[in-house]
């Protein structure tokens, strides 16, 4: 299982590798987004490198917020069309969810 | 058609008895109907049927989630709809004791928020509105800005109890206490607080609980429920009349436990989908034609008889003919 989980962390970084090389060298990283539509974080799981930004963005008419599991960030309620950002300096697998719905939830993980 | 008026204080009602009834109540024109198993009183759109109960009674009004700030398309003149609501009460041919506002006070918590449905509250000609918090009065700074504006007791707490009209009434918070991939909880602060209020008053005391999440599991996967309910519930089993109100699912559902009848109301402000509703995946606010807004939210007047276990609860819509 463990190997399977590492190759497939292993397939992302490459996915993401080739992405980045694709793209122009005076593009700046942008910061990846996710989207909050009908009460669901899309996508639900993401993979990032550390140093990266995560940009959330709410499209539904409900009020959501963003927070860690463990509470070490957690955003303001964002009303329709409001963007919530965090950088995910460290290594390591952050789940996440709505505190106001707490069964919307979603997972970063954080790999070099 | 059955009558229960006369019932002495002792009579306890089955279940059974319950289904069954299909009682015309107060002599006047309210239909009670079983639906989903549990009797449900309907209309109350005739003023005849609005006649002051005979015998010694006590009428509060229940409404829910006004969401002040909200403006969105599923309705956009929320201060419309509360002030027909508001007529509705003020023209009660019974003058109501009080009103109980079951949380959803505001939108997103703000200060302006806030402040609007405290001065819009004020056309509701009473002495006082009671009101417990809902999730969407607790954003980002928890409760304390509800608090500012809504203090009932002054010990800044969103638990509170007080008695009127022969009735003890509860005011209940279970809004702050939401944990990942779980529903929400009342917590063990405030339920051995709930022990400690319950302690002082007699068994035979109608009890009205008002908390904004329902009390009982409506749908779990939409949080429309409360993990530690039970331990609240079981506290209040000893007692012959217990009535818990509640908002948030923007709906008249029920659920009778024995003595504890439990009831979510109508919202002033946007409808929502049927609990799990087919072909919906997610809790947001429903979209209807302009026609049918008015017949989705609505207000509550309860009744309380001396010697009933039942309290009488008419859901008025804010479209009445």
């Amino acid at each position: 299982m463990k190997t399977n989980r590492h190759r497939m962390n292993r397939f992302r970084r490459a996915g993401m590798l080739t992405l980045l090389a694709a793209a122009s060298p005076t593009l700046a990283l942008e910061a990846p987004s996710i989207e909050i539509q009908k009460f669901a974080f899309a996508p639900r799981e993401i993979t990032i490198a550390p140093g990266t930004t995560i940009a959330w963005t709410n499209r539904d008419e409900t009020p959501h917020t963003i927070s860690a599991d463990d509470h070490h960030f957690v955003s303001k309620a964002m009303d329709t069309g409001d963007r919530f950002e965090y950088t995910f300096s460290s290594e390591g697998d952050f789940k996440y969810f709505c505190t106001l719905h707490p069964f919307m939830t979603g997972i970063v993980h954080v790999r070099r | 058609m059955t009558d229960h008026r006369d019932q002495p204080a002792g009579f306890d009602r089955t279940r059974r008895n319950a289904l069954t009834c299909l009682a015309g109540w107060s002599g006047a024109a309210v239909l009670w109907t079983v639906a989903g198993g549990v009797p449900r009183a309907l209309g109350a759109a005739d003023p005849a049927a609005r006649a002051a109960t005979p015998g010694r009674t006590f009428t509060f009004v229940q409404i829910s989630d006004t969401h002040f700030g909200f403006h969105k398309e599923a309705n956009p003149d929320i201060v419309g709809s509360f002030r027909r609501a508001a007529a509705d009460i003020n023209a009660l041919a019974e003058a109501p004791a009080l009103v109980v506002h079951t949380g959803d006070v505001s939108h997103l918590s703000k200060p302006e928020e806030f402040g609007q449905a405290k001065e819009l509250l004020q056309e509701i000609h009473i002495d006082r509105v009671h009101t417990v918090p809902g999730e969407h009065d607790a954003l980002d700074d928890g409760l304390a800005g509800y608090l500012k504006a809504f203090d009932h007791d002054g010990q800044g707490r969103t638990w509170y109890s007080f008695d009127q009209g022969g009735v003890h009434f509860i005011g209940l918070s279970n809004v702050l206490t939401f944990k990942m991939g779980t529903m929400t909880s009342l917590g063990d602060e405030q339920i051995a607080w709930l022990k400690r209020d319950l302690a002082r008053v007699a068994h035979s005391t109608p009890i009205v609980v008002l908390a904004h999440i329902p009390l009982w599991t409506v749908h779990a996967a939409w949080g429309w429920g409360t993990a530690d309910a039970d331990q609240a519930l079981a506290l209040l089993r000893p007692y012959g009349s217990v009535t818990v109100l509640n908002g948030h699912v923007h709906q008249v559902l029920q659920k009778v436990e024995g003595h504890i009848a439990l009831h979510t109301a109508m919202s002033l402000a946007y409808p929502l989908p049927k609990p799990g509703q087919e072909g919906i995946g997610e809790p947001g606010p429903v979209k209807v034609p302009a026609g049918e807004l008015g017949k989705l939210l609505g207000t509550r007047q309860v009744t309380v008889v001396r010697g009933r276990h039942e309290l009488a609860l008419i859901d008025t819509p804010i479209d009445h003919a």
